[in-house]
Parts: C-alpha cells; sequence; structure tokens
C-alpha cells in the first residue's frame, strides 16, 4: 500500500506521537499473549507478563512446556489439522463456483442477468443467523449434519455473495477485445474463462482466496452450528472457545491455545497483506 | 451473443443453486416458522415476537445493539479516519498501518483469549496480571472488574474489543480513498491561507464522504451480527447480552425455534435498510461506469 503522500506541513511530533501510540497499543494486546505463552504456569498466575522485561534474558522464565501441553493432551494439534481439513476445500470450492458465475454475469448474454446478480449481491447483508434453523432441518433429516462435507458447502454457499461480487467486478474491467477476438476464433465460453478470464485474475483470485480463507479459518459460529459442540471434527476456533469455557483462569494453557490458533492467519496476512488489502478496496462489505 | 445463454445457466448454475439452498431459501422459511411454536408444529401468529418484545433478556440485547451500533461505528470510523490522515505523514506508514491492521486476521475467538486476559482482575492487594487493571493501578485507581461491571464499563469493555479488530480495516479502506484526493486541491487551500483543521473539515472530508459511508454500513452490518466477542467473553452475562447470542440460546439451549427464528427476521429487518442504500449505492456506480 505505497500512495504518494497528500500531507503538508503538519507539527510532526504531534502526528509521530499519535501514531506511535496508535500502533504501540493496538501491538501491545498481541504481544502480551505471545509472551504470556511462553512463561511457565506459575509465572502467568503470579505476575503480569510485563514483568519478565525486567530480565529478559534469564532464560528459566521462559518456556516452551503451554505449547507441547496444549498441541498434545488438549487437543489442538488434532484441532489445527482439522481447521485445515476445513478451510482448503472451503475456500478453493466457492472460488471456482464464483469466477464461473461471475464470469457469465459480467460476458454473457442471458436473460435476468442483472436482476440476478443484484439479487445475489443483496445476500451479502443477509445475517447468517437467518438461514440456520431451515438448514439445519435438512441438514438432521439428509445426515449431513456434523460432517465436513456440510460445512464445505455452507461455508461456499455462504461466500459465494461476496466473491461472486468481487469477481464480477474485476472480470468487468478487463478488455472486451479479448473476449470477442477469441469468440471470432471459435473459442467456447469455456476456454475463453480457462484459458483468457482466469489467468488474467491472479490478483483478484488472490486476494479472494486470502479473505475466503482468513473467514473461513478464523469462523466460530458456522462451524458450531453445523459441526455442533465437542466432535473429532472441531476446528481450532471451536476447541478454543471449549478451552475458555473449562479453563477460563489457567492463562498459560489459553494464551498458547489462542496463538495456535492464530499462527496460520497471522502469516498468511503477512506474506500476502498486499493482495488482502486489494480484495477489501474492490470489495469492502463481506456478509 | 446468442450461444451465450445455455453456457450462462452452466455457468451460474452451480453458484445460484448453492446460493438458492444456503440463503435464498432458508431466510424466507426462517420468516415461516417465526409464526410457529417451539418445534415449529402449531401457527402462532405474532406471539413469538410479542415474548421477545416483552422479555426483559432481549430489551437487554436490544439497548446492547444499540450502544455497538453508536460507540462501536463512532469508534471504528472516527479513529479510521483520523488514522488514514496522520499515518499519510510519517515514513513508518506501512509498519504503523500493518500493525493496526493485523488485528483483523485474528479470529474473534482468539481475541476474546487476549482481551479476557488483559481484563483479567485481581483484589488490589495481589500482583495485577490484567494490563487493564495494571494500568490502572499505576494511576493510583483500584482494580475494576472489566467484564463483570453493568450495564456501562463491561458493554463498553466488549465494544473495545471490536474497534480493537475492526479500526485496520476502515483506516485501511479510508486511506485508500484519502491517497485518492488530488494533491493539487489540498495545496490550493494551503495556499490560500486554510490550516490543516479546515482543509480536513472543509476539503478532505466532503471528498471522503462515499467512502465514509461504505464503511460505516459495514459497521453497522458487523454490528447487528456481533456474535463471537460476546459468545467466547461474557456468554451476555451481567447485562452484556446481544441479539445474535441471545438467538444462538433460543436455538440450542432453549430448542425454542420459533423465537429463534423470530430474532433473525428482526436482525434481518433492522438490515434491510442497509440492504437497500447498498443496492442503490451499486447501482449507481454501475451507471458511472
Amino acid at each position: 500500500m505505497r500512495g504518494r503522500s497528500v500531507g503538508g506541513t503538519a507539527p510532526g511530533a504531534l502526528v509521530d506521537t499519535v501514531v506511535v501510540l496508535v500502533a504501540l497499543a493496538w501491538l501491545l494486546p498481541t504481544l502480551g499473549l505471545l509472551v504470556s505463552s511462553l512463561r511457565p504456569a506459575p509465572d502467568v498466575a503470579g505476575s503480569g507478563w510485563w514483568t519478565i522485561f525486567a530480565n529478559p534474558f534469564d532464560l528459566t522464565r521462559w518456556t516452551l512446556e503451554n505449547y507441547r501441553h496444549v498441541l498434545g493432551q488438549q487437543g489442538m494439534g488434532r484441532a489445527f489439522f482439522n481447521s485445515f481439513l476445513i478451510t482448503v476445500p472451503a475456500t478453493l470450492l466457492p472460488i471456482l463456483l464464483a469466477s464461473l458465475a461471475a464470469f457469465a454475469f459480467a460476458w454473457l448474454d442471458f436473460p435476468g442477468r442483472q436482476v440476478l446478480f443484484l439479487a445475489v449481491v443483496a445476500f451479502l447483508v443477509v445475517p447468517l443467523q437467518m438461514t440456520f434453523v431451515p438448514i439445519l432441518r435438512i441438514y438432521s433429516q439428509s445426515g449431513l449434519a456434523g460432517t465436513l462435507a456440510g460445512l464445505w458447502l455452507a461455508h461456499t454457499g455462504y461466500g459465494l455473495p461476496f466473491a461472486i461480487y468481487l469477481m464480477r467486478n474485476f472480470f468487468a474491467s478487463l478488455p472486451e477485445e479479448v473476449f470477442e477476438s477469441a469468440y471470432i476464433d471459435g473459442a467456447s465460453p469455456l476456454s475463453a474463462f480457462f484459458r483468457l478470464a482466469l489467468p488474467m485474475s491472479t490478483p483478484a483470485l488472490a486476494s479472494l482466496a486470502i479473505f475466503q480463507f482468513l473467514w473461513v479459518w478464523n469462523d466460530l459460529l458456522v462451524a458450531l452450528i453445523y459441526l455442533g459442540g465437542g466432535a473429532q471434527t472441531a476446528p481450532l476456533t471451536l476447541k478454543l472457545s471449549s478451552l475458555v469455557g473449562s479453563f477460563g483462569q489457567e492463562w498459560h494453557v489459553l494464551t498458547a491455545a489462542a496463538f495456535v490458533s492464530m499462527v496460520v492467519p497471522v502469516a498468511v496476512f503477512f506474506a500476502l497483506q498486499r493482495y488482502f488489502v486489494r480484495g477489501i478496496l474492490a470489495g469492502a462489505v463481506k456478509g | 451473443m446468442q450461444r451465450g445463454r445455455a453456457w450462462a445457466w452452466g455457468f451460474t448454475g452451480p453458484a445460484l443453486l448453492l446460493v438458492g439452498f444456503y440463503l435464498a431459501y432458508p431466510t424466507l422459511g426462517t420468516v415461516y416458522l417465526s409464526f410457529f411454536d417451539r418445534r415449529s408444529q402449531h401457527f402462532v401468529g405474532f406471539h413469538n415476537y410479542v415474548d421477545l418484545f416483552t422479555s426483559s433478556a432481549m430489551r437487554t440485547a436490544f439497548r446492547n445493539n444499540l450502544l455497538w451500533l453508536l460507540v462501536f461505528t463512532a469508534a471504528t470510523v472516527g479513529l479510521g479516519l483520523v488514522l488514514a490522515v496522520l499515518a499519510d505523514r510519517v515514513r513508518y506508514e506501512a509498519v504503523a498501518k500493518s500493525v493496526i491492521f493485523l488485528p483483523m486476521a485474528i479470529s474473534f475467538v482468539g481475541a476474546g483469549v487476549i482481551w479476557k486476559f488483559i481484563y483479567a482482575y485481581r483484589p488490589a492487594t495481589s500482583a495485577q496480571i490484567g494490563l487493564a487493571n495494571q494500568l490502572l493501578m499505576l494511576f493510583g485507581r483500584e482494580p475494576v472488574g472489566w467484564l463483570i461491571e453493568r450495564p456501562w464499563i463491561n458493554n463498553l469493555a466488549l465494544i473495545a474489543v471490536g474497534v480493537w479488530i475492526w479500526t485496520g480495516f476502515a483506516m485501511v479502506v479510508l486511506s485508500a480513498a484519502y491517497k485518492g484526493i488530488p494533491r493539487e486541491l489540498l495545496e490550493a487551500a494551503r495556499v490560500d491561507g486554510a490550516g490543516e483543521w479546515q482543509v480536513f473539515w472543509k476539503v478532505s472530508l466532503p471528498l471522503l464522504q462515499s467512502t465514509v459511508a461504505v464503511v460505516a454500513t459495514t459497521m453497522v452490518i458487523n454490528v447487528l451480527k456481533v456474535f463471537d466477542i460476546v459468545y467466547v467473553m461474557t456468554n451476555g452475562n451481567f447485562d452484556t447480552e446481544v441479539m445474535a447470542n441471545r438467538m444462538y440460546k433460543e436455538m440450542f439451549q432453549f430448542r425454542h425455534f420459533g423465537r429463534a427464528s423470530a430474532i433473525a427476521v428482526i436482525l434481518f429487518l433492522a438490515i434491510v435498510p442497509v440492504m437497500l442504500a447498498n443496492i442503490r449505492r451499486f447501482r449507481q456506480q454501475e451507471a458511472e461506469r
């Protein structure tokens, strides 16, 4: 996100102070979590995490024990694996289906195109709560309740409005001549989609993938509803929230567990931040 | 493009089917079920709605959602705007923005743990482990039970978590719009003798108006659906209930599908005006393209 500065001659010191203070305030919570997760249990319970900085090089005050504990005994390792199992298909499936639909909305002519597209976009703002009761009935009758497939499909359905909106806007911005000349050469819409549109859309696909990945990885509500409480299939968020319930005051467990759940999204965020921002700027609203 | 038609249904079909199944059909279904009893067997008219509007738990939830709406929206948009303008003037802009944007990558559940820890309460006589109370004690004040002190302190404490998560989003969007303002416009105002305040209020802000509206819309939608933070941190105890959490309870604890559906419908109705504004804005954008 580098743009030219529009700033002028402001009192520099004041601006610096405000920006630095806010940035520090925003960073401190996460830093405190990380530091705490690396301290022995009695220390975490007995003194504030900031006290460690009085003597930061005393290695007896640092430990990886909390991580060993949550990954092994508390089943966070299993949940970590589950999160991947849930997130990867629930990211790829909506991207594929949304791109196909978005391509049609942008470049194919069919009756009801505008109306259908607007209807899909309107679902961006439907609260998901609005959908749970009827879907759960069908799920429990058809045996989809508590299954991964059921969760994948649900995340796909819920993710589609935003994904279609984002991809359609991107496809529509591609130059018209490309597709026209392809059709004159006898290409079918399908080959125009796979050979022209998709390869030209890497930035949009990347931002969409990051969005959907973070959304699914960080989701609690949808998993809670469709997987139920304490299943073998529980993802990190579900596991973490049940640990909060049962280990309410045992901060060495909770901080390590929370950090385990954050590692992947934070890494994805830092590696691909630029695309993520681009996606936000293109779409701005997620359902 | 006549042959487009057959292809078009092949392209859009799978997506439309899923949107239909997961969003369109259940939205209608929920409206229908909201007029039935707890097991969806007997028609009860508006009974569920009357129940909800007269229950004290729901009144608390309405009040809190309103509080979220006002405080959360004002704080995220206001702070996002200030940061967008200020960060533009420092050399370490990219770093500062990344740091503020970072919580967007963290789940609400993770954020819930982080902040429960910050709000941890110990009596004044023992060492504090929560940052918030440690700061209070630095200033010679008594520690506060942040998540228990009702009704304002604990609700505001929860809202602060939401602000921590979403301010980065507001900042990024507003910052992009701010950088899109032609520099000459601001310079011209300065040359004419306008101070920085005046430049901001009279030139920048009017030009940012539509972006501010977009960001505020997003925040309003977020507020109405706020669930995870409350679910993890207080589960609605101590008068911190919100509508979405209430609905979850009606559905899974009390097994009252009628009332749960009615809450969803109320949430939906509250969002309809926002949705209409969204569609109108979208149409305008399309017209301008």
